[in-house]
């Protein structure tokens, strides 16, 4: 069973529930968003190294120099 | 400047674990709001995201992230999500009774503005692994917070002794 609690600040009260079908539904769509999203934020970093390495191979540099660079 | 903090409402998670902690009918008599939290989730990682929406709202939060997971640091633009986002809460195979820190910020959340906000957290884990995230959001929406919500962005619940404070700062 998956619960959340909510704290009622007006009151104190503190109510612990199953979370509804509904919920459920919303928290793996938000799931599979945030994996997808993250996924291409490193998709998007990864092909940007990959470009200023290719960069850099062209211009002749050693790895000191491009070292010196970053 | 804020020279008051009260504290509003807090809770440690019972043993069942919590998929979402929910702060409701949150008053509207301060200027900031300020979450502390010490948090672990049940991710099968060693690292988990923090989900954060204002009064439920699911549409229209920007924000801008600076990350570190110990070897390398990035910077992400996330632009009209469904949540605010922030990642670093240890998870599963972060240390064992390991908890990471956080600190969520909200100023001025009972204005007729949009509201900005920031957060701050770090995992704790013995290893070369171990992640740092801030982030500085903006939900594009008027409305007064009332509700605060998070979550694990990955569908994760918190664990037994995750702990959550809500204070209400006021410079008088």
């Amino acid at each position: 069973m998956t619960n959340a609690i909510e704290i009622n600040c007006a009151t104190g009260e503190v109510i612990e529930r199953p979370l509804t079908a509904a919920e459920l539904t919303q928290r793996e769509a938000d799931a599979k968003a945030a994996l997808d999203a993250k996924a291409a934020d490193e998709k998007a970093a990864a092909d940007k190294e990959a470009k200023r390495q290719a960069v850099y191979a062209k211009l002749g540099l050693t790895a000191d120099e491009i070292a010196a660079l970053a | 400047m804020a020279n008051t903090y009260t504290l509003i409402a807090s809770n440690t998670v019972g043993l069942l674990g919590s998929a979402t902690i929910t702060f409701s009918s949150i008053p509207s008599t301060y200027t900031d709001l300020l979450i502390k939290s010490s948090a672990r989730t049940d991710r099968v990682n060693t690292v988990d995201y923090y989900k954060l929406k204002f009064n439920g709202t699911a549409t229209s939060y920007s924000e801008r992230s600076l990350n570190g997971n110990g070897s390398a640091a990035a910077s992400e633009n996330n632009n009209s999500t469904s949540y605010g986002f922030n990642y670093a809460i240890d998870a599963a195979t972060a240390t064992t009774s390991t908890f990471s820190n956080a600190e969520f910020y909200i100023p001025n959340y009972a204005g007729s503005n949009n509201k900005s906000y920031s957060t701050d957290a770090v995992t704790e884990n013995n290893a070369a692994t171990a992640y740092a995230a801030f982030t500085a959001g903006l939900l594009s929406n008027t409305t007064a917070i009332t509700s605060i919500t998070l979550e694990s962005a990955n569908a994760a619940n918190f664990v037994q002794y995750s702990t959550f404070y809500l204070y209400g700062i006021k410079n008088s």
